[in-house]
């Protein structure tokens, strides 16, 4: 069972929402925790993993041996990236505008090229005092494409262990990156549950529609969250009743809440209340996937 | 001409509603008629719900192609499957199929095919947009839900807001930025002459703020912060300023958290025009008259020359 945390804005509450999920989680399930929002990635400062396993991550990107290279061109010819250029008799790689595909190092005629891995940035992964099996990625500042960091992510971010719990269904919970383009669908690719977060403002709504329509277009099950409750309008209440977008639960706006995130708390450690909240909002979301 | 760029590091600390109190602002005084503004947040472009400004022209904008298998040809041999390393071709009970939305667009797939039943198909991936708004045109534009190519979207709102401001010579393009460090940000920052870094007093907010400042140092722009909601979280304000101060980084002013805020959102207006009187907008005006110094001292024209080449070239 995998839950994407998304919101198309930003700063909506995202992480909160998904903090918070994974700590009630743990009383049923082996759960893991992916923090998908390479960008800006904070969910850590929440849930207080040990980082202490480092993985670099990347893309394959070519290297041409410059004995065998004929400088024959078909490299830069088939890049769709314009990665590589052939400049007289010099074959130049632009590590940064790579994607990693391949297709240079299968088409060359010289079979002169061979790949090396380009760091773009980092997979950390370790246990938090909750037992969550905690991993996020991180870019390297400068780099362009969180993807290629998110698709590694996923797939090798170290599984939740059920060894001290016994046998226990695995839980896996995404938080993903502000917005609706790239990376935010590949967080939500093989997903089983979409929670959007959102506020109840003009902003809110618009960016709730984009990234509705891509969980809509993945055919993934969707349901909302609707943050600092009271500060806007009706409108995302709305939207979610002629969407078929059920509200499963709605967090006030409260200060004290605002305070208690802004120094880094849960929203289950900072009220009781929202334990048994946040344990009827998981029951919702399994209740709403087809099993 | 000068570029000054708003941005945050993680969405939602406010840049949207700073950009437009800053169009508000600049609308009288020496900036009046003087100002072009760009959204460049394509994926989440708010500017447009604060301004709600009209429209004068859309255009689609194409990005990336995809590739499409041409089923009548196709020997399902999977070699295509074999050749993608992102996990874009899936086989169904009608054969293989290219999922558009995994596709990268490098084409191996058309380069291994042995039947040559793969083609490539451009995108239109989305709209550009040209509005008049009430504080000067408006360059935005909207990315269709999970495409790519945000970066050149964001590239070409800019060129065209900077080319506007350089045709009828105007004084100052002003860029809502996207969130985040990654492309559509370096396609917002690389050859601006200031950012302002609108900040949150949070772990999070820290935590964001250091690596969007990395990013400006990365790409040799000049950076300001403020904090937004500088109230709610006293201890980590002075966190901020401290940081800033030990890095030699400019904070231009507390924003307090203000209920006039959302309220202006709501309805469609800069919180300066909607409450000139509330704390926020006060707390923006003085950020603003900071802001308009500390683009005065940076040196003009470097970009401009840049920009005049491109038309040229």
């Amino acid at each position: 069972m995998r839950i994407v945390v998304a919101s198309g804005k930003g700063g909506t509450g995202k992480t909160t929402v998904a903090t918070s999920l994974a700590q009630v989680a743990t009383e049923g399930y082996a759960v893991r925790f992916l923090d998908c929002d390479v960008e800006a990635p904070n969910a850590e400062l929440f849930l207080h993993p040990s980082l202490d396993v480092h993985l670099d991550v990347g893309v394959q990107v070519p290297r041409v041996d410059a004995q065998t290279c004929t400088y024959c061109g078909t490299c830069a010819e088939i890049c769709r990236f314009n990665a590589i250029a052939v400049v007289g008799e010099t074959t130049l790689v632009f590590d940064d505008l790579c994607h990693g595909c391949g297709s240079c190092t299968w088409m060359c005629p010289e079979q002169a090229i061979t790949e090396h891995l380009f760091v773009t940035g980092t997979i950390d992964s370790g246990i938090t005092p909750d037992g969550i099996a905690f991993a996020r990625g991180l870019m390297n500042v400068g780099q362009a494409m969180g993807v290629p960091i998110l698709r590694e992510l996923k797939k090798r971010a170290p599984a939740a262990t059920s060894a001290a719990t016994g046998v226990r269904r695995a839980l896996e919970i995404r938080d993903a990156p502000p917005g609706a383009s790239c990376p935010v669908v590949e967080t939500m690719r093989g997903a089983d549950f979409v929670l959007f977060v959102t506020e109840p403002t003009p902003f809110g709504l618009h960016d709730l529609k984009q990234v509705a329509a891509i969980a809509r277009e993945l055919s993934i099950p969707a349901g909302v969250v609707v943050n600092r409750d009271g500060i806007g309008d009706d409108a995302v209440d709305a939207y979610c009743a002629e969407s078929d977008l059920p509200i499963l639960l709605r967090i006030p706006m409260n200060r004290c809440i605002a305070e208690a995130i802004a120094a880094g708390r849960t929203l289950v450690e900072t009220d009781a209340v929202y334990r048994s909240q946040f344990k009827n909002l998981l029951e919702r979301i399994l209740t709403e996937v087809p099993q | 001409m000068k570029q000054l760029v708003i941005l945050s590091g993680k969405g939602g600390t406010g840049k949207t509603s700073v950009t437009a109190a800053f169009a508000h602002l600049a609308s009288p005084g020496p900036f009046a008629d003087q100002i072009i503004l760009a959204d460049a947040d394509v994926d989440a472009a708010n500017l447009e719900l604060v301004l709600r400004p009209e429209r004068v022209n859309t255009e689609p904008f194409r990005g990336g192609e995809v590739a499409v298998i041409d089923e009548d040809r196709c020997a399902q041999c999977g070699d295509c499957e074999s050749v993608c390393r992102f996990d874009a071709i899936v086989e169904t009970d009608a054969g293989w199929l290219i999922d558009p939305v995994a596709c990268e667009g490098c084409a191996a797939c058309v380069h291994q095919c042995p039947t040559e039943s793969i083609a490539m198909q451009e995108q239109t991936v989305g709209e550009y947009a040209y509005s008049d708004s009430r504080y000067g045109p408006l360059h935005h534009a909207h990315l269709y839900p999970g495409q790519e190519s945000s970066g050149k979207l964001v590239t070409d709102v800019r060129q065209r807001a900077s080319r506007q401001a350089l045709d009828e010579q105007r004084r100052l393009v002003l860029i809502d930025g996207p969130p985040g460090i990654g492309c559509p940000v370096i396609a917002s920052v690389s050859g601006a002459d200031l950012a302002l870094l609108v900040t949150e007093p949070t772990v999070a907010g820290i935590h964001d703020l250091r690596r969007a400042l990395k990013t400006l140092q990365h790409f040799g722009v000049p950076a300001l912060v403020c904090i937004n909601k500088a109230d709610v979280y006293p201890v980590g304000a002075r966190e901020i300023e401290a940081y800033c101060r030990a890095n030699g980084i400019d904070g231009v002013g507390r924003i307090p958290f203000d209920p006039a805020v959302p309220g202006a959102m709501v309805a469609g207006e800069a919180v300066t025009a909607y409450r000139p009187d509330a704390p926020a907008s006060l707390a923006l005006s003085a950020v603003w008259e900071r802001v308009v110094a500390a683009l005065s001292e940076t040196p003009a024209g470097s970009h401009d020359a840049r920009v005049d080449q491109q038309r040229r070239g």
